[in-house]
């Protein structure tokens, strides 16, 4: 692979969203309760930036998507089960708590660290992608940092597309406010996108992908480092769930025209 | 004692945004509660003049900026080199900023580069016991935290429609320029344009008072057992354009379109509420022919009031997520609902 992009895409897991999350003190600072029976997930919006690595890769000969991910790895193994068999990648596994409370500075650091140390690293051609907010700590922080560190300027963050022009220039679409994208042009990598949603749905399963990506994730789970985080310089004062759900007022059996005069009342006020 | 630096960029006419302006009311008031601590205005962009003079009367102690027309676009690059020398001409212990788009791609970053920490999202800021702490959300929503931080110095990135915005009368102050160099590949990314949803189709408004959220039930058979997509969007449309209410979207329906089924023409992901959508702010939020799940519902943290129409009465909505529930169909409801806005008589199904 010589002219092809190198895309490193970041992601940790999070909990299934539809599952109830409930906060508990750990030895360690807050936790989740059962934190390692809930069902994961990978990051909502890391899935997407995979989906537009592969998408992107698979357009230009000669690229490789690496997914580097910070997650306990018992949990990453089973997420793994699934994602495999979206899209063709590396995994490069760091053994490593995953959860919300904690401090992105100190995941920033092992990540860029774990991606200094992938082999064959060319930054004339590098992209680093992942979600511009995780669905945990929900904080943006990560990639910039992983950026500084990196010393990569090329920074977008809510990404929606990229375009690839005929000089061999990038088209990045970035959210702005009331629907709208900011465009901006650059010509050199490395660059890193934090993704949005994207414009790709979510690929069907492919039993095949999965098995060639498998030879790879296995090993790459069993030799995966493990590293602590601190928190040091984080202290959370509380950690609970919002105050009391609504008490909501159910309403049957009224004619069409009262609820539509109640609601443009509500409206109104 | 803390010394506190309100960040700031100006708007490309040369105004402060409101979050800006709410932001600077954060910070005053954190001021006010600190003993001894001191505030500074640091602000990037251009036509600063103009920007500063409408808050010149906040008692902020001096005014610091990094002016030109390279700061002026919305860029990583540039935005960074001028926060780091704010922050390097200031040395503020704490650095309260708006979490506007524009920052929040590039405040924790290039706070890094003088060993600031940045937490984002804040949803509020209180003193306890002499120290500053911030609260903010995990979890897309779901849990709350007050947290802190020994380290200094320490950000924050204040959501917008937290704190009321400072207005004062414009006077004038004496503002610091500040002299930054540009090296050329601070500026080799640029702004080439803005891509607008077409005319007609611009149905996210930030400020409106009422979010009105379309469900993928609006897509699916009705008791007819046919479709109704034409009229779907005719009677989402009109309600839009006679209430000026935001349009947001469970992520289902977005996704119908994606796999290309039928599905309402003026719907982008960018209109998607919940995990993997947006969190908006209004004070009211209607939703129709969506489920009320979880995933989709911790998108409303943020909406005060909200009412549902939904055919079933056990939806997500019926279990406490929801003021009112109406069991209803929402075609019959909307369409009457648009008569009564407009005035008219529209035509039944
Ligand atoms: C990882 C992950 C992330 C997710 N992120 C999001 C997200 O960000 N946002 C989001 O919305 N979802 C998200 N979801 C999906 C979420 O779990 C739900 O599947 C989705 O919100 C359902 O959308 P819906 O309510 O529009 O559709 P449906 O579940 O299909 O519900 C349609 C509703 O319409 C009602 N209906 C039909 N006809 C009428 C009528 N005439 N009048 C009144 N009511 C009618 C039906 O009773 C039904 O309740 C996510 C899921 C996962 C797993």
């Amino acid at each position: 692979m010589s002219n092809g992009y190198q895309i490193i895409v970041c992601s940790g897991i999070v909990p299934d969203p539809l599952q109830t999350l409930e906060p508990v003190q750990t030895p360690t600072g807050p936790g989740l309760k059962n934190e390692m029976m809930l069902p994961a997930v990978l990051d909502t919006w890391a899935s997407h930036a995979l989906y537009e690595a592969a998408h992107l890769a698979s357009k230009v000969v000669g690229s490789k998507v690496w997914l580097v991910s910070l997650a306990p790895k018992t949990k990453l193994q089973q997420v793994m089960m699934i994602v495999a068999q979206k899209a063709q990648f590396e995994l490069v596994a760091v053994d490593c708590p995953s959860g919300g409370f904690s401090d992105p500075y100190e995941s920033a650091v092992v990540l860029a660290d774990t991606i200094k140390s992938i082999s064959g690293l060319d930054f004339n051609r590098l992209f680093i992608f992942g979600g511009w907010e995780s669905a945990s700590r929900g904080a943006g922080v990560t990639l910039q940092i992983v950026g500084e560190r990196l010393g990569i300027i090329n920074q977008f963050q809510g990404v929606d597309e990229i375009k690839i022009n005929d000089d061999g220039s990038f088209d990045v679409y970035e959210r702005i406010t009331e629907g709208k994208h900011q465009i901006s042009q650059f010509s050199k990598l490395p660059a890193i996108l934090g993704w949005a949603t994207g414009n790709l749905p979510e690929p069907k399963n492919n039993p095949q992908i999965g098995m060639v990506n498998m030879r790879t994730i296995m090993p790459s789970i069993q030799r995966a480092k493990q590293v602590k985080l601190e928190n040091k310089n984080l202290v959370f004062t509380s950690v609970q769930l919002p105050k009391q759900e609504r008490t909501t007022r159910i309403v049957k059996d009224m004619p069409v025209e009262e609820i539509a005069r109640e609601i443009v009342e509500w409206i109104k006020q | 004692m803390e010394k506190i630096l309100v960040l700031l960029h100006t708007e490309s006419d040369g105004s402060i945004c409101r979050g800006g302006l709410e932001s600077l009311n954060a910070s005053l008031s954190v001021k006010t509660q600190l003993a001894e601590s001191e505030l500074v205005i640091g602000i990037v962009g251009n036509n600063v003049k103009s920007a500063v003079s409408n808050i010149a009367g906040c008692g902020a102690k001096s005014f610091v900026a990094v002016e030109g027309e390279q700061f002026d676009q919305p860029r990583y690059c540039t935005d960074a080199i001028a926060i780091e020398s704010i922050m390097k001409a200031v040395k503020p212990s704490i650095i309260i900023a708006p979490a506007t788009i524009r920052w929040n791609r590039v405040v924790p970053g290039a706070a890094y580069r003088v060993g600031a920490a940045a937490d984002t999202h804040i949803t509020g800021v209180l003193i306890k016991d002499g120290v500053l702490k911030a609260s903010r959300w995990y979890y897309r929503q779901r849990i709350e935290a007050l947290i802190h931080r020994t380290q200094r110095p320490w950000v924050l990135l204040i959501d917008s429609g937290v704190f009321k915005p400072y207005s004062g009368v414009p006077a004038d102050a004496q503002i610091e320029i500040l002299n930054v160099e540009t090296p050329e590949t601070a500026v080799q990314t640029r702004v080439i344009g803005y891509r607008e949803p077409p005319v007609g189709h611009q149905t996210i408004r930030p400020d409106a008072k009422l979010l009105f959220v379309a469900g993928a039930g609006w897509t699916k058979k009705q008791a007819d057992g046919k479709v109704h997509i034409e009229e779907a969007e005719k009677l989402i449309l009109d309600f839009l354009n006679l209430t000026r209410a935001s349009l947001g979207s469970s992520k289902s329906l977005v996704d119908i379109g994606s796999e290309g089924q039928a599905v309402l023409s003026f719907l982008s992901h960018l209109n998607q509420i919940g995990q993997t959508g947006s969190t908006p702010r209004h004070p009211k939020g209607l939703a129709t022919c969506c489920h009320g799940e979880e995933p989709h519902t911790v998108g409303w943290r943020f909406i005060n009031e909200r009412r549902a129409i939904n055919l079933d009465p056990n939806c997500g909505w019926a279990r406490g997520k929801a003021d009112v529930l109406y069991v209803a169909d929402a075609f019959a409801v909307m369409r009457k609902v648009n008569e009564l806005f407009s005035g008219s008589i529209g035509k039944k199904r």
